[in-house]
């Protein structure tokens, strides 16, 4: 008699499990979801928080255009905001290629050796490496040791130091996540390993190639630390029909000093003077956000339209 | 050459592999391949079919640490040394692979874009060309209205017969296809096989590796056993199935294992 009842039988004991398994499955759904609700409502609440706070000023021309003031109220970012834009265009420029030929060259070309391992590993130290020391570095280096003072081409170097750990490394990923038989299709047609890589791997990689870049824009735009003391701190005045490279006005000229919209932030909020300093320093937050959502809607779109392209409609 | 035999398009003499310098993965093996010839390479699985089939364009020369040991003569000469140009090589040894290779780009572009890289410019040439690669492997009809679509937007099998539409568009005498038809339902299965079919008529040497016994039997004339490294017989296929002299080809015949 007691045995009966101590030893459930078959059914029972499955009708038992499978009621457990499904509480599990609720309760790790619960939690995720919480966990997920969380983090949106607090990445909701940040980029609400600052577009609301800087709503008046995102729409208002003449802050978005005008220079911005040492003392008074009323001051813009008209020149912080070119010169974000021009800072982010040098450093593209300059670490896009680069890295492409770094990325390329480790994922195709580099031998399977200690080298390459050391080389890799270095990268990938780099690429965590914390932005104060890059700038700090790029103050020492190029500010300094170059004498190029506080300028557009010390800031588009450090952020191209910067830059290129991050984008040698997804470009890297991309490349080797192409599968192996692409390389071996392209060499069975008599291709050169060269025009594997380039007609066959790279377009097989751009998608994610381009998704990369594009993100990795949208961290240069925000980056404050490593400009403080590379780009400077002081936003001349810009004369846009001024074409005098050499004068400190004239808006492609490197070597002059170039504030972006996040070193502004920084600076008012460190030591500005100005009445209105809640305000610009608000604005100025709501744009730099725009601004870099853009980027992102801008990585998704880009990431398509060239898939769409390079695979032909 | 003495006797009255022609030479054959493609020949290995004594070709061996190894993979890690240190064991065999493929014992010597003596074969040749004429024109307008097809043969099948069968065997259990891991038994050196691929491994061969990539000796005969120097595929494994792109595996690192993988020797390919004697000779291996493309029309008389012996191709299996350094000095070797592997990209004039593969322009007229062709390969079509397992897994379907479409590039990430359009049907045109797949097609034509290793003509283009080996220097045919001509428009009308091209045009040419790519109507008849396509007619060839049996797809032309189904693809002729989205030449500039994405090849990626194929299905599996239209995918492997531009594979194929491709690699003849090198006009290649030799073309290699390792189990070309295994991800293919039935139907394209029987498209591929009918191309192939072609592809011996118009005089192409056709090496093929199929795991499906039937296949070999319907598409060639030649059959070449493999087992654990070693090429074990080869003869007309039709012989070979009827009375097979080694009694391990017998039971893989027979699916006492393999
Ligand atoms: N790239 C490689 N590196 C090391 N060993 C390999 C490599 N490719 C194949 N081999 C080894 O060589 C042997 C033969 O492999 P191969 O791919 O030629 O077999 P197969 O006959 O084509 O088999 P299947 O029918 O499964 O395709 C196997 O033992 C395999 O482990
Ligand atoms: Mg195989």
């Amino acid at each position: 008699m007691a045995d009966v009842t101590s030893v459930p039988s078959q059914a029972v004991r499955a009708a038992r499990h499978a009621r457990r398994i499904a509480a599990q499955d609720r309760f790790a759904t619960g939690v995720l979801t919480a966990i997920v609700g969380l983090v949106l409502a607090v990445l909701v609440a940040i980029v609400g928080y600052i577009l609301v706070n800087g709503a008046g000023k995102l729409f208002d021309v003449s802050f978005l255009t005008s220079k911005p003031e040492q003392f008074r109220a009323g001051g813009g970012i008209g020149p912080e905001l070119f010169n974000s834009f021009y800072l982010l265009v040098l450093t593209l420029v300059i670490s896009v290629p680069v890295s492409l030929g770094a990325a390329v060259f480790l994922a195709e070309y580099a031998p399977d050796n200690a080298a390459t391992t050391v080389a890799k590993t270095a990268i990938e130290t780099l690429s965590s490496l914390p932005s104060i020391v890059v700038g700090l570095f790029g103050f020492l280096f190029f500010v300094l040791q170059c004498g190029w003072g506080f300028s557009i081409l010390s800031g588009s170097l450090a952020l191209t130091m910067f830059n290129i750990p991050i984008l040698v490394r997804t470009i890297q990923q991309a490349l080797e996540a192409v599968p192996r038989t692409q390389r071996d299709a392209g060499l069975a047609l008599g291709l050169t390993k060269w025009e594997t890589t380039i007609h066959v791997l790279l377009p097989a990689a751009m998608p994610a190639i381009v998704t990369g870049v594009v993100l990795s824009a949208g961290r240069v735009f925000g980056e404050a630390a490593a400009l403080i003391y590379t780009a400077g701190q002081s936003a001349p005045a810009l004369d846009f029909l001024n074409f005098d490279l050499t004068s400190a006005s004239c808006p492609w000229n490197v070597f002059r000093p170039a504030e972006t919209l996040a070193v502004h932030i920084w600076k008012i909020n460190s030591e500005g003077v100005v009445p209105d300093l809640e305000a610009v320093s608000n604005g100025t937050a709501a744009v730099l956000m725009v601004c870099i959502l853009a980027f992102n809607l801008l990585a998704r779109w880009a990431g398509k339209a060239i898939a769409r392209r390079l695979t032909a409609e | 050459m003495s006797d009255d035999r022609v030479t054959p398009v493609l020949e290995t003499r004594g070709c061996t592999v190894s993979y890690d310098l240190t064991h065999e993965a493929l014992h010597p093996v003596d074969l040749s391949f004429e024109q307008g010839g097809t043969t099948a390479l069968i065997g259990p699985s891991g038994c050196g079919k691929s491994t061969f089939l990539r000796c005969l364009n120097l595929m494994n020369r792109e595996i690192p640490r993988c020797r390919v040991g004697g000779d291996i003569l493309y029309h008389g000469e012996n191709v299996n040394s350094t000095d070797v140009d592997t990209f004039e090589l593969r322009k007229s040894i062709g390969m079509v692979f397992q897994q379907p290779t479409p590039f990430r780009k359009s049907i045109r572009e797949n097609v034509l874009f290793a003509p283009k890289r080996h220097g045919v410019t001509d428009k009308a040439v091209l045009d040419e060309l790519l109507e008849t690669s396509l007619r060839r492997a049996a797809i032309w009809d189904e693809v002729k209205d989205k030449l500039s679509r994405s090849a990626l937007a194929l299905s599996g099998g239209q995918q492997q017969r531009l594979c194929i539409a491709r690699t003849l568009a090198m006009r290649p005498d030799v073309v290699l296809l390792d189990e070309p038809c295994s991800a293919l339902d039935p139907i394209s299965t029987f498209s591929v096989e009918e191309t192939i079919r072609d592809m011996a008529a118009d005089g192409i040497c056709v090496v093929i590796v199929t795991h499906n016994m039937e296949q070999a039997a319907r598409v060639s004339d030649r059959t070449a056993f493999f087992y654990m490294g070693q090429m074990v017989e080869c003869g007309p296929t039709e012989r070979l199935f009827a009375s097979p002299a080694d009694s391990r080809l017998e039971d893989y015949l027979t699916g006492r294992f393999g």
